[in-house]
């Protein structure tokens, strides 16, 4: 506890919390995936039409296009809203561009750190960190981190964890 | 922490004598156990013929008395044979630190809860199970959907048992746990019937399910001058009518608190009696609820003592982590509950006052946005919900589990924002509609004193 009590005062000292937005890395994944599935839609919806139903209904295949753009936006948008700030006793997220959210974890209520990384997330080299508490309902997770990242901010929670460490 | 260490201690000293020991110390249940599982295939059969009646009705006709001699010649053994053999594969032991289960005929189980992870204890006894003597014990753990029953035990053993769990997990040391015997109870309160029958009468759910029965089933008739569809759907209309009302009544009955050392104890049932207990430090919230129609009652007389927001009758639940239970007081004036709910959670007094949202929240809620609220006190997080429906819900400190703010577009153009409180026990309690900048501030605020507030909390081993 008097790790606890020191930390906060150092964290009452700093003031704001120091931001950390995401690696580029999952913004890069997220909008290649986005073109590459909505040219593919645009390619498999122009083309037939052209073929039967005359060159005008090509043209359609300009919405998976324009969706693709705005997407494209989007993405970017998302991204830049993710950050998250580690204090001297809890974890900060904040995360949302028009529904915003902002989550605070103590570290002493972590009961499971995971780093977690699917096939597309590793060939981009991303890795997400999901923090557990016991309820159900804390959705703290960060996306797209470097894996070296990832694995160091887990090492850091878990012993954080362990250290403020209480029960339910 | 202590198990591995004592039992390696044991050991050491005679490794044969201490695998006799466990072997000593491991239990069967109440022989009468096996007719409970007998009943298994009777009732799959039962099933089988509600659910398909014509078809039943044909096999019963084709049944000759051979065939059905020798169906009950198979049947019965095979019922029983199962039920022995299940219950005879069930054992359990308590050792320092676990309440050991094995279990199961064809998929082996082994269950070993923490004992000072255990949530709450249960004795229940159903009414056959009265008839018999015997009572099953339930105990809830965090974390596990599967809740570990251990049925039956004789009525002397499943209190010896429940004494004992909860003697060693209160961290008495084992040699002595058996004999600490059940710690002594100080009541704080009995619902006498009278006043729980008025409760029932005056919630709108009982009048609601009654009133849907009465309407719905003459209009079936008028429709369909026919009895199936009346009786299909009239019977489960009725059903959820007697089960909000009749239902209620007999389980709520002769509802007791009282307090000892090892917690709570909740004693309630006209036919099935269940008597529960939550050792200490393990409420994670708790809720007072006011329907409408209890709030001018009783107001007479225990208006002025109650200062807490006017008087009237209460309802009072409580959540603990991984229990199903619910109620801590189905009904009571609110002075008698809010002195109930100061034992719960020691030292806190339900807050009168609480913050209402800026007038401009009636752009996100138009008239609701009155019944929100807000209050912290050095104890507990407090919101205040709903308008005709009151309720007020306590989050100690020391129980929340992470914080969070959102905010959707409606309600950043009004610069307003929630902020959510999570809790063990799987509930978000929520302080809507408050201005952004001091739902930043309450946000904060309330990770700070949820850090803070641990180191006054008691230990998990509360006797130690």
């Amino acid at each position: 506890m008097e790790t606890g009590s020191a930390g906060g005062g150092i964290a009452a000292a700093a003031g704001e919390p120091v931001w950390t937005g995401l690696p580029p890395g999952l913004l890069r994944m997220r909008r290649l995936l986005l073109v590459v599935w909505l040219g593919a839609a645009a390619v498999l919806l122009a083309v037939p039409a052209g073929l039967f139903a005359g060159p005008l209904w090509a043209a359609s295949g300009l919405l998976p296009l324009a969706a693709a753009a705005w997407g494209w936006v989007l993405l970017g948008r998302n991204w830049r809203s993710w950050r998250y700030a580690e204090r001297a006793d809890d974890l900060l997220l904040s995360r949302g561009v028009l529904w915003r959210q902002e989550t605070v974890v103590p570290y002493g209520r972590m009961q499971l750190v995971e780093v977690t990384s699917g096939p597309v997330e590793r060939y981009f080299g991303l890795a997400r960190v999901q923090l557990h508490t016991a309820a159900a309902a804390t959705d703290a997770a960060i996306p797209g981190l470097d894996p070296a990242e990832a694995e160091r901010l887990r090492d850091r929670l878990t012993e954080l964890g362990e250290a403020r460490s209480a029960g339910l | 922490m202590t198990a591995p260490g004592a039992e390696e201690g044991v050991r050491g000293q005679d490794p044969v004598r201490a695998r006799a020991d466990v072997r000593h110390g491991e239990r069967r249940l109440h022989p009468v156990t096996p007719l409970r599982r007998a009943w298994a295939p009777v009732a799959v059969l039962i099933g089988w013929a509600v659910h398909d009646p014509d078809q039943a009705q044909r096999q019963l006709t084709r049944l000759t008395a051979t065939t059905l001699l020798v169906a009950v010649a198979v049947f019965v053994p095979a019922a029983a044979l199962y039920g022995f053999l299940t219950w005879w594969f069930t054992h359990f032991a308590v050792t320092d630190a676990e309440l050991r289960i094995r279990t199961g005929l064809v998929f082996r189980r082994t269950a070993h809860i923490r004992l000072e992870r255990i949530q709450a204890i249960d004795v229940g006894r159903p009414l056959l199970a009265r008839v018999a003597g015997v009572a099953k014990l339930r105990i809830d753990v965090v974390g596990t959907d599967k809740k570990d029953e251990l049925a039956f035990l004789g009525e002397g053993d499943a209190r010896a048992l429940r004494a004992e769990l909860l003697a060693r997990a209160a961290g008495f040391a084992p040699e002595t746990a058996h004999e600490v015997g059940e710690a002594p109870a100080r009541r704080l309160l009995r619902v006498p019937p009278g006043v729980l029958a008025g409760a029932l009468a005056l919630t709108g759910r009982t009048w609601g399910s009654l009133g849907a029965a009465l309407v719905v089933l003459p209009l079936l008739w008028f429709a369909t001058h026919s009895p199936v569809p009346v009786l299909a759907g009239g019977l489960p209309l009725l059903g959820a009518a007697a089960a909000s009302s009749f239902g209620r009544y007999v389980a709520e009955y002769d509802w007791t608190v009282s307090e000892s050392p090892d917690g709570l104890r909740i004693d309630h049932g006209l036919l099935d009696r269940t008597h529960e207990t939550v050792p200490p430090g393990r409420v994670q919230t708790v809720r007072i609820v006011q329907p409408l129609l209890w709030r001018w009652v009783g107001s007479r007389r225990s208006g002025a003592a109650g200062g807490g927001g006017g008087g009237g009758w209460v309802r009072v639940e409580l959540h603990v982590a991984g229990s199903s239970n619910s109620v801590l007081v189905p009904v009571a004036p609110r002075a008698v509950a809010e002195e109930v709910v100061a034992r719960v959670l020691p030292g806190v007094r339900v807050p009168v006052e609480s913050a209402r949202p800026p007038r401009r929240a009636a752009w996100c809620a138009p008239v609701w946005w009155r019944g929100n609220g807000v209050a912290v006190t050095e104890a507990v997080f407090v919101t205040r919900r709903g308008l005709l429906r009151r309720k007020v819900t306590l989050v100690p400190h020391a129980k929340v589990q992470s914080v969070r703010l959102t905010q959707g577009p409606w309600k950043r153009l009004w610069r307003l924002a929630d902020v959510h409180v999570d809790t063990g026990a799987n509930k978000t309690v929520s302080a809507r509609l408050r201005d952004a900048q001091e739902a930043a501030e309450l946000m904060h605020g309330q990770a700070e004193r949820s850090r803070t507030g641990r180191g006054t909390a008691r230990p998990d081993r509360w006797m130690s």
